[in-house]
């Protein structure tokens, strides 16, 4: 099986159910927010078309809410949840605006649609303070002025974390190609440079001055 | 008369030094609350359908299925029957729908007839333009040019520029918008111009401007181009009224974002430069052109900076159906700079020299600020080491990687704006600045308090800055790099009146004049016998029941602010002539800007321009298809900006000091964006021995170059 046939645990339809959906038939929902169809002989989820709950698990806490299929993670969690910290800026995975961490990888939560997030443990930058204690790669952000007009800096900042629990102590060289995926456009890269290896605990360097 | 002057570098507490912003942390922890972000009770999401024609009349509209959906809670037709559209993605009718799947199924439900006229929507030559599309100017003529050339002893000629770039705001242009009663409107808009949004929908919208209340905590980048409240702005308020009040949110999608919301004018020229064989600048001749939509393009500046005695000047703006331009940092700056310094650079090759060696010839010419650049240069080639790596044009080393090095100058204005604020000291010694303006992440917010502080004597903390709302005394919109100027000077004279004002209350508890009094380090005390003290909290506590507001103004008396900034960039790029592909290793920018309230975000401002500027050098450009009339790289993917590990090493110096800090802040947002394109184009010209004509400095342009390297005409280049 290729890997992007592979139905994951908590996912809809996969590419290959998809495919199997010629000859389904119907069984009585046994799930909130989809039903089960039979397609070739096994059971696959199918949600919608109109809003279905959902149960999500953000920062440790489960939040409900109710939208339809095609609404991705970034969107439910923007205007259901009222967790605005990771903003839609490309809307299409190439910016790193919204980035959030799911079972502990860095994704692009306008890539993932709202129903497939359930079941997976989500952390965005709500999630990273403890208390009124900023977490040390925001704390790392603010001393290095890693942000101007802030609208990338929620995404970075969530990036920076995910990357950094991979690696910890990253060359500058591994910091340029493992934050490779967020865009600034105020400018902030060489602050947000610094901000990584301060966090790190690494010696700090990269701005004259600084 | 109070002292308003700015205190000697000796006596600053604050000012002048490397402060963190006040919002970071509100940043970084994704609580700062953009306009994007406000979700009001009872919100409905809106949406605006697009003209997919670049020219265009429409014929009817049919709105009756969409109208029917459920959850659908207005319609409105902006633009109707009959009117002509003039580029692809104007807006032709709004939607509010309670959320955005129900908007975006309402959108196609919408049935739009256009009769499709000609478009034309490329600005490469104007030769191929349609001629009822073309704005000649006149030929402008300075001292004799064509005697000059005839004259002189080099002559070199040369064509640069640089395509239409867009904004790309990371928070897209938008509002959303809730009548909070039948005649009073709260807007929360994304702007740079919180003072001016309401008068500009007054009349729009049918209500007075003294009703509209403006909001805007933080703003995701403007650059330039969030000046106006926009057609959509006006839109999320009508529809809202059509939705019985509730509010409106609509904020553009990247598409729309990078298609309408920002646009920077194209700049070419063809140039001829000539000059003595010392070196000596003495003719000038250009023919340019360029486009910024329907309007026409800009007429940029040149010659920039160096006023070369003898000129000859022709510009053609073109109009045509790209979507209108907007003001970006600098406005004209950049395409002036990146045509003339690569001119100038050209004829340096040509004549054999060192380009700062011939700058340094010419330095006169380039007016009241030669002695700042002559400093500059003399630091940023220190920093990059000049001496040591610039050669002659085209690197001599083995190998497909050539390395080069480029520079250019720029300068600007950023006389402060009219700004007014509210200082009040409260009887518990808190105190408060209030003001109309906004900080665009430019650290406004953070300069505010560091000058009220300074000037007041107590800590920052100890000062709240309210800012982003146009009930707060009016000041100007943020662009021309007039801001610093303008709130720094008011809050600095608020702050003395009302220092003067609680001296005056404090004076008799200490047996002194108020004259003799100073607040120092959260104290105010006697000059002359400092043991003789109050603490703030106590002195504020002379003023009686009452706070103390006083109200500071810019402009206004005491000379504390003025304009006219110099500065300068080097560049240092490697080019792989095999692939074309252009990488920055350093670059460096030494910027004067009078007297630096906050070193921090001063130097943040610097690195960024450099950073944008490496974008717009080396990837930005709105591709316009001729065919079909539509920008095809609406999008990310496809528009591309630098990354983290594009922008090479980068190194920036600051003038302060003697000769800057008496001249007051002068604002930084415009200044440093200007140079980098011709710094880079510069830098790739002495890398790979031949003139790379436009930016950006794509790897299909570099090759395209190098092999007409062999047609050059003249040596050198």
């Amino acid at each position: 099986m290729r890997d992007d046939e592979e139905d994951v645990e908590g996912s809809g339809l996969s590419r290959r159910d998809f495919l199997k959906v010629g000859g389904i038939s119907l069984t009585v929902p046994l799930v909130i927010g989809h039903r089960v169809v039979k397609a070739a002989g096994a059971d696959v989820k199918v949600f919608g078309p109109n809003k279905v709950p959902i149960e999500l698990t953000i920062n440790g806490k489960k939040m409900s809410a109710s939208v339809e299929p095609r609404v991705t993670l970034l969107e439910a969690m923007r205007h259901e949840l009222d967790l605005t910290g990771a903003k839609r800026v490309c809307d299409r995975a190439t910016c790193g605006a919204c980035t959030v961490i799911v079972d502990g990888k860095a994704v692009y939560s306008c890539t993932v649609l709202a129903i497939e997030a359930q079941g997976r443990a989500i952390t965005t930058v709500e999630g990273l303070m403890t208390g009124d204690k900023l977490h040390p790669v925001q704390q790392a952000f603010v001393d290095n002025d890693a942000q101007q007009c802030g609208f990338c800096t929620p995404g970075f900042v969530v990036a920076s974390k995910a990357f950094l629990d991979k690696n910890p102590h990253p060359t500058p060289e591994e910091v340029k190609r493992g934050l490779g995926g967020n865009l600034c456009r105020c400018g902030t890269y060489m602050g947000v440079r610094a901000a990584v290896q301060q966090a790190a605990g690494a010696q700090k360097g990269g701005r004259r001055n600084g | 008369m109070a002292d308003y002057k700015w205190p000697d570098a000796e006596k600053r507490t604050l000012i002048g030094k490397r402060i963190s912003r006040l919002d970071g942390p509100a940043k970084a922890s994704g609580k700062a609350k953009y306009c994007y972000d406000y979700n009001r009770q009872g919100l409905l999401y809106g949406k605006i359908l697009r003209s997919p024609h670049a020219h265009a009349k429409i014929k009817s509209i049919d709105t009756s299925a969409a109208e029917k959906m459920p959850g659908v809670k207005a319609v409105k037709v902006i633009q109707g029957p009959g009117t002509e559209i003039f580029w692809a993605g104007d807006e032709i009718v709004g939607i509010a729908a309670v959320d955005e799947p129900t908007a975006e199924d309402a959108m196609r439900a919408i049935k739009i007839e256009y009769e499709v006229l000609p478009h034309h929507v490329i600005d490469n030559d104007p030769k191929s333009t349609p001629q009822d599309l073309l704005k000649p100017s006149g030929d402008q003529t300075t001292g004799e040019p064509d005697k000059a050339f005839g004259d002189a002893d080099v002559v070199v000629e040369g064509q640069y520029g640089q395509p239409v770039i867009t904004h790309c705001c990371l928070e897209s242009h938008g509002a959303t918008s809730e009548w909070t009663d039948d005649k009073s409107l709260l807007v929360h808009v994304s702007t740079q111009n919180v003072s001016g949004i309401a008068n500009q929908m007054a009349g729009v919208v049918k209500v007075p401007a003294a009703n509209i209340h403006v909001q805007q905590d933080h703003i995701g980048g403007g650059f330039g181009s969030k000046f106006s409240i926009d057609r959509w702005g006006n839109e999320s308020a009508l529809l809202s009224k059509m939705a019985d009040g509730k509010p409106v949110k609509i904020f553009l999608e990247r598409s729309s974002e990078l298609m309408v919301a920002g646009a920077r004018p194209s700049s070419y020229a063809k140039v001829k430069i000539g000059a003595k064989k010392d070196g000596e600048l003495t003719a000038w001749e250009s023919e340019s052109w360029g486009t910024g939509g329907i309007g026409g393009g800009g007429a940029p500046p040149i010659p920039y900076v160096f006023n070369i005695p003898n000129q000859k000047r022709k510009n053609t703006s073109i109009a045509n159906h790209i979507g209108p331009s907007r003001a970006w940092r600098a406005p004209n700056h950049p395409q002036a700079c990146l045509i003339t310094m690569s001119a100038l650079d050209d004829l340096a090759a040509a004549l054999k020299m060192d380009p700062l060696e011939f700058y340094f010839k010419n330095m006169e010419l380039t007016g009241p600020r030669a002695n700042v650049y002559r400093d500059e240069f003399k630091i940023g080639a220190e920093l990059i080491g000049w001496k040591q790596h610039w050669h002659q044009r085209g690197d001599q080393t083995e190998g497909p990687i050539k390395r080069g090095l480029g520079l250019s100058l720029h300068t600007w204005g950023g006389l402060g704006h009219a700004s007014d604020c509210d200082l009040t000291i409260n009887p518990d010694g808190s105190v408060e600045l209030k003001m109309g303006t906004q900080d665009l992440g430019t650290g406004t917010r953070t300069t505010l308090a560091i000058v009220v502080a300074d000037s007041l004597g107590i800590p920052m903390d100890a000062v709240k800055i309210s800012i982003g709302d146009n009930k707060y005394p009016v000041s100007g919109g943020s662009g021309g790099s007039t801001t610093i100027g303008g709130v720094s000077a008011s809050s600095r004279r608020a702050s003395v009146d009302a220092l003067d004002q609680l001296f005056a209350k404090a004076a008799p508890a200490l047996n002194a004049q108020p004259g003799d009094l100073e607040s120092v380090g959260g104290a105010i005390r006697v000059k002359s016998d400092p043991g003789k003290s109050l603490t703030w909290a106590q002195a504020c506590g002379k003023l009686g029941g009452l706070p103390l507001t006083v109200r500071g103004k810019n402009p206004g008396p005491g000379n504390l602010i003025s304009q006219g900034v110099g500065g300068i960039q080097m560049a240092d790029v490697s080019v792989d002539i095999e692939t074309g592909i252009v990488k920055m290793n350093r670059m460096v920018a030494v910027q004067d800007c009078g007297l630096i309230i906050d070193l921090k975000t001063a130097e943040s401002q610097v690195y960024g321009a450099l950073i944008m500027g490496i974008c717009s050098a080396l990837y930005e450009e709105k591709i316009m298809d001729q065919n079909t009339g539509k920008m095809l790289n609406p999008n990310m993917e496809f528009y591309k900006l630098a990354g983290i590990g594009d922008i090479g090493e980068l190194m920036v110096h600051m003038m302060t000091g003697k000769g800057y800090d008496e001249r007051g802040p002068i604002g930084l947002g415009e200044p440093p964006t200007v140079s980098p394109g011709a710094a880079i184009s510069n830098a790739v010209a002495n890398a790979v021995g031949v003139r790379v004509p436009y930016l950006p400095l794509t790897p299909d342009k570099v090759l395209a170059a190098l092999e007409k390297k062999g047609g050059a005409n003249h040596a050198g280049i």
